[in-house]
């Protein structure tokens, strides 16, 4: 279909835009069930779109009709269809997990989950460098509101700090962005890349400004470490269903790294050639060994996985820096494993505080749990698949971006860290689940209110992936090294997507 | 022209970040929308500054570089969205945080730490 690589970003506008209107903005009960029919729908398109580019390759959709590099473009290609499915996947297992009962701490939740998923898909598919700004301040907007969803002293010191960082960020952005189309003319990603190489001297010196602009903005997004200290705070205080949803956040920016770094600023850029290189390289050693620092000091389950997600950023930062089709289609798939991982750490962290009373999620003795067996066997799955151990796909990842390393200075360098950083890891689950479910004190509290179908159901979904990313671990890694290879081939990811230009 | 542009654009900037580093929401508040005056006036100077061009073709003899004008338009509306946000959000921060410096509670000074008087509203 003609509109397909759209309606990622139609669904969401539509239906948020529907939840705000009277007969349904009063009523929860219809907002729900519009929430999960949007999800479920935004699910089958963007599964659609998947196929679709699988079997017929890139597609780009000129907005309006006006062509590429006047116009804004949407490209829908391996990578961003792979993103967007995620995203989609991700929206619908959170959706099910809050209405059962977390979205009514506050209005709009639902409206503004819906602009968030529109904010992201809109990040991914975009083609045009100003509209991914436009769509970060969509999404980023969307998530102030979201963060402080349900209130509370924790959440409104949280939000300042986010907000504020965030604004400091965009104002960065727009700067970047202008050097660029000061020395380029151009704001088309693909035509960006192709006038890059022309640039020499003083606009050379310029445009490297811009563009290193744009690595702070993306490196703050994606928890890069100078700019990581905001990320433990703000999702762990953040709502379960917010925090989840927010795993996919720091993927838009390592997204964003890999688009801009390897297509615009890549092997063809003439005097720019790889220009973020030397800075991904420390900066992602560093955020690896701070993650695991702050995965060992993790008091609670929730900081735990936040500083979790900070050894994915790193890890997913070195696939960055190695710049080769090897590791970018082991980010891919990492990408997916612990977006989804995480998203359900996140979930599940949350019934586990609901059932133990006072010690929430925090590793001390307390009461036993209402439904033992369940959660154990949840945590179970989450612990083996975030410290990458087999038969889940945490493993596979990992292995994957381990055989990406090149040269015998890159494996000196990623090995270790990376493999100290799951030991970290297995050091804190084993501590956590020893502590969580096995010592006790006093019988299960009676008042705590059990898991809900639809609760499990969305964290069974997300548990799914990590045997199902294995089982299909073949075809799913044959699709992310073609993905790969038309995001590193400059043919594909750039000269194809501007009508009229040839090489 | 382009002097006096440069050193108001970088002015802006320096005061917006000077006072973004503050520890009161409302000089933060104050920074950021003084850098997002910055951002605007730099992304409009980035098509070049002209005069006597309109950004119309056939008005004058030679015409300036429309995007940078929808860019700034863009980036004002988004801009100012966010600031009023943040202003809101500053006096959520106020009610529930009891004091408005960003970090939620305010620095002990020397002074106080010696006569052991706790943070709170002045």
């Amino acid at each position: 279909m003609q509109h397909l690589s759209i309606f990622p970003i139609l669904i969401p506008l539509l239906f948020g835009a529907i939840m705000l209107l009277p007969p349904i903005s009063r009523d929860i009960n219809s907002q729900r069930i519009s929430s999960v029919i949007g999800t479920l729908f935004l699910l089958i398109s963007s599964a659609l779109l998947l196929y679709q580019i699988d079997t017929s390759g890139t597609e780009l959709y000129a907005l309006g009709s006006w062509q590429a590099p006047f116009g804004i473009v949407l490209v829908a290609d391996r990578v961003s269809s792979l993103l967007v499915l995620l995203t989609s996947f991700l929206g619908f297992a959170v959706m099910l997990y809050a209405i059962a009962g977390k979205d009514k701490g506050g209005a709009y939740f639902h409206p503004l989950f819906m602009f968030q998923l529109m904010g992201i898909n809109g990040a991914f598919l975009t083609g045009d460098i100003f509209n991914l700004f436009v769509f970060f301040e969509v999404l980023l907007i969307a998530s102030y509101a979201l963060l402080i969803h349900a209130g509370g002293k924790q959440k409104t010191q949280a939000t300042v700090h986010y907000v504020i960082l965030n604004l400091v960020g965009s104002s960065l952005f727009l700067f970047g962005l202008g050097i660029l189309y000061g020395t380029l003319g151009t704001l088309n990603m693909a035509d960006m890349a192709i006038k890059v190489g022309q640039l020499q001297g003083e606009n050379a010196t310029l445009a490297k400004t811009g563009a290193l602009f744009l690595l702070v903005v993306f490196g703050l997004k994606a928890a890069m470490l100078p700019m990581h200290f905001w990320l433990p705070k703000t999702y762990a205080s953040a709502s379960a269903p917010v925090a989840a949803l927010f795993a996919i956040m720091t993927k838009v920016g390592l997204y964003s790294i890999f688009r801009v770094y390897t297509v615009i600023f890549g092997e063809h850029a003439g005097e720019l050639e790889n220009i973020a290189t030397p800075w991904l390289w420390p900066l992602a050693l560093l955020t690896i060994t701070i993650g695991s620092i702050g995965v060992l000091a993790s008091p609670s389950v929730r900081t735990l996985s936040a500083n979790l997600v900070i050894v994915s950023s790193g890890s997913l930062l070195a696939c960055a820096a190695i710049n080769s089709v090897e590791a970018t289609s082991a980010a891919l798939y990492y990408m997916v494993h612990s977006t989804l991982a995480s998203a359900a750490l996140f979930l599940l962290a949350d019934l586990i505080s609901r059932q133990r009373g006072q010690a929430e999620d925090r590793f001390v003795k307390s009461r036993m749990f209402t439904q033992p067996k369940l959660m154990g066997f949840a945590f179970a799955i989450v612990a083996l698949s975030l410290v990458g151990m087999p038969p889940f796909s945490g493993f596979v990842g990992k292995v994957m971006i381990l055989q990406a390393t090149q040269s015998s200075v890159q494996t000196m360098w990623v090995w270790p860290l990376i493999l100290i950083g799951s030991l970290g890891a297995l050091v804190t689950f084993s501590r956590a689940g020893t502590t969580l479910f096995w010592r006790h004190s006093g019988s299960a509290s009676n008042d705590a209110e059990p898991a809900s179908k639809s609760e499990i159901a969305a964290i069974a979904l997300l548990l799914l992936a990590a045997p199902v990313l294995v089982i299909f671990g073949g075809a799913i890694t044959e699709y992310t090294l073609q993905a790969a290879t038309a995001l590193h081939d400059i043919q594909s990811s750039a000269y194809d997507l501007i009508p009229g230009v040839s090489r | 022209m382009e002097g006096l542009y440069a050193f108001c654009v970088g002015l802006l900037t320096a005061c917006g970040i000077f006072l973004t580093l503050r520890g009161r929401s409302f000089s933060v508040v104050i920074g950021l929308t003084l850098l997002s005056y910055a951002v605007n006036l730099f992304l409009f100077a980035s098509g070049r500054l002209k005069l006597n061009a309109a950004a119309v073709l056939g008005e004058s003899e030679q015409y300036s570089d429309p995007l940078p004008q929808a860019l700034v338009l863009t980036a004002i509306v988004i801009g100012f969205a966010m600031t009023a946000f943040a202003v809101i959000l500053a006096m959520r921060a106020r009610a529930d945080l009891g004091n408005d410096h960003v970090d939620g509670n305010l620095p002990k000074l020397p002074s106080e730490v010696s006569n052991k008087s706790s943070g709170g509203n002045k």
